[in-house]
């Protein structure tokens, strides 16, 4: 086995495919992650993150692969997952094995697996795009942070960019130190380093809109009014909305 | 804008608004292209009530102030609360910074009928086009047809809503004139009617014009209260398929009652609500609009109720035990739906995973199949159950697997009178 280390980003990982294609590296265990190498890994490979080679990786996929298989995989790929670009790896060396499209193949462990956690990773995004709070600055931003599960960020950049054309926004994730920032023109990737606590209220005195505290409160009173006690169900209430995602809900805070 | 007063009035409106049950916010696909403000797309639940319920859409009422006195509704007008109403531009500020929130899909606006049903529409008709025109607001709109309100009018609304809705209220006219007197059928379906109508006359005229404006684009819903009155499930769901055939209703919501009043008419305060039959309602609901289910498979004369105590598939199953075991390597796409056990997302991955390899029982069971439900039904090569099973053991042993979510709240159909 062979250490394959690549940089970590979704354009150095089809380099790091290109590599072990052209190295003929047997049998790679790529990680993006800096880890101490060990004795085990004395013939490890450092990956050189190229352009050119990603993109001819990219282009063969295309081919081999419909868009949604291509989708699932850059899905697949946001999970960060542990060891996830083996699976990767193998299902990609599968699709380019092949003749014929491979991805419907849910008999194979792999294809099954990158099924699987691209969906999980999609129903964060989902989630995500319900569970953005917006506070109004006064200096008319429309400010959010999340904590999602996996990098979702460069998934619902385009729902929020179609749906705010004419607000600017800025949505931070407070585990991934980064946020994407629209300035009614385009997104970007921003990283701001924080130096207060996002939970700490006190800390955002001062910065809201007058009219911000208006709408949370009128929409606290919503969400309780539209409640029928007579039906209640915790069970099914938190399955919905798990806790862990209540600290950043106006509604549930 | 007073804090307190607004607040109040959200209160009332929306706590009044909440019993019609209809959260959907897709089959609208309306592109934010003038840089306003919103998108339609597949829908999303931003929030989700303790009673677990999505909140899609801001959903009030412009007023609970009503000239009817229908005994199933809270805002009837011999009932004694407090009433409010929402000023135009209220309602559409209230719209506007949920929206920008990112708190709600859109709008979902109802109301109590003042003065006569016209003047009422009008006023909803007004805010949507406030919205609309104004804010460029793009987000979802659903409006509330007022029943009899004129032809000219639901036709305006059209163009400015993704949906309308009308409420059928009660499943058959004879329950609709005992609680709902000043309420009649006719004033119901006409506009479902126009409605119907008018879509396919948009549809048509969208095909030889392009820039045609579209007309309800998310086409039309209804609702009926269930459990209120001693109709059968058989007739609730008839009424539905016909819903779905004749008026083609996008969707059928089923809202079981929820004790409000002390009117002998009804269930007395402090009945259970139905929600285990209102739950088996929308699975039968699902199987006639995605499983190729007809309404006779599911409830015919002899069967008028469905089972409470399992699903109205597997009950369809266990009547129909010839049909079975089924190949699931060779069987066609439409019967694999119909096992126990297999939603429409398996049923695909079944159909596209056996043109590799040959399926068994263990890839079944990484698909996510619940192969404790589904084993009595299906064979996958040499792999099916030997024992030749009675309907009733399967659904004893079935039943005994798992502890129904439901059980502490069971309420069977008892007759009410």
């Amino acid at each position: 086995m062979q250490l394959v280390l690549y940089d970590g980003t979704w354009i150095g990982f089809f380099s790091a495919i290109f590599e072990i294609y052209e190295y003929k590296i047997a049998d790679p265990l790529i990680s993006g992650r800096e880890v101490e190498i060990g004795s085990i890994f004395s013939n490890s490979h450092k990956v050189h993150t190229d352009e050119t080679k990603t993109r001819r990786v990219i282009n063969k996929l295309r081919q081999k692969l419909s868009p949604v298989g291509f989708s699932q995989l850059y899905k697949t790929f946001l999970s960060e997952e542990k060891e996830i670009e083996n699976v990767m790896f193998r299902f990609i060396r599968y699709a380019l094995s092949s003749k014929n499209s491979i991805e419907n193949n849910y008999a194979d462990p792999d294809v099954l697996m990158l099924q699987q956690v691209s969906r999980k990773v999609h129903r964060e995004k989902h989630r995500m795009e319900a569970f953005v709070r917006f506070q109004l600055t006064k200096d008319q931003l429309y400010y959010a942070v999340i904590q999602p599960d996996y990098n979702v960020l460069p998934l619902i950049m385009k729902h929020f960019k179609d749906r705010y054309a004419d607000q600017r926004w800025l949505i931070y994730d407070v585990i991934r130190k980064y946020g994407i920032y629209y300035d009614l023109h385009k997104v970007s990737e921003v990283s701001i380093d924080f130096n207060f606590d996002c939970n700490d209220e006190s800390s955002f005195a001062g910065i809201y809109n007058e009219e911000e505290n208006l709408y949370q409160v009128l929409w606290k009173q919503y969400f309780k009014s539209v409640n029928i006690e007579a039906r209640k169900n915790t069970r099914l209430h938190i399955q919905h909305m798990p806790k862990r995602y209540w600290k950043y809900l106006v509604e549930k805070k | 804008m007073n804090t307190d007063r607004i607040t109040e009035k959200l209160s009332i409106l929306a706590d009044a608004a909440k019993y019609d049950v209809s959260c959907s916010s897709s089959g609208s696909k309306r592109k934010n292209l003038n840089k306003g403000l919103g998108t339609t797309g597949n829908g999303i639940c931003h929030a989700y009530t303790e009673d677990g319920r999505c909140v899609s859409l801001l959903k009030i009422l412009l007023t609970n102030v009503c000239i009817f006195d229908c005994a199933y509704c809270v805002s009837r007008k011999s009932n004694d609360i407090k009433r409010a109403a929402f000023t135009v531009q209220e309602v559409v500020d209230l719209t506007i910074n949920f929206y920008r929130r990112n708190y709600i899909e859109g709008l979902f606006i109802s109301s109590g009928i003042f003065t006569n049903a016209d003047y009422t529409m009008e006023r909803l008709v007004l805010i949507a086009k406030k919205l609309r025109t104004e804010h460029k607001f793009n987000g979802y709109i659903h409006i509330k047809t007022i029943p009899g309100a004129s032809e000219e009018i639901i036709k305006e609304a059209g163009l400015y809503a993704d949906r309308l809705s009308i409420n059928v209220e009660m499943p058959t006219e004879k329950s609709l004139a005992l609680l709902a007197p000043d309420k009649k059928r006719i004033d119901m379906i006409e506009p479902m009617k126009i409605v119907k109508q008018a879509i396919i006359e948009n549809r048509e005229e969208k095909k030889l014009f392009k820039n045609t404006p579209i007309f309800a684009p998310a086409g039309q819903s209804t609702q009926m209260v269930i459990g209120a009155t001693p109709e059968t499930d058989l007739e609730i769901l008839y009424l539905a398929n016909g819903f779905y055939k004749k008026m083609n209703m996008r969707r059928v919501y089923y809202s079981g009652y929820v004790p409000i009043s002390n009117d002998n008419r009804l269930p007395a305060i402090g009945t259970p609500v139905p929600m285990v039959r209102e739950n088996r309602l929308y699975q039968a609901d699902w199987l006639m609009r995605f499983y190729g289910f007809e309404v006779h498979e599911i409830v015919d004369k002899n069967n008028p109720l469905l089972d409470m105590d399992i699903d109205p598939k597997l009950s369809w199953a266990l009547r129909n035990l010839q049909v079975f075991p089924i190949d699931v390597n060779i069987a066609d796409y439409k019967l694999i739906l119909r096992v126990p056990g297999i939603g429409v997302q398996n049923a695909k991955k079944i159909v596209a995973a056996r043109k590799y390899t040959a399926i068994g029982f263990a890839h079944l069971k990484k698909m996510g199949i619940s192969i404790n439900r589904a084993r009595y039904f299906i064979k996958a090569g040499n792999e099916y159950e030997i024992k030749d099973w009675q309907p009733s053991e399967i659904k004893h042993s079935i039943l005994s697997e798992g502890a129904s979510k439901y059980k502490p709240n069971f309420s069977s159909q008892i007759p009410l009178f």
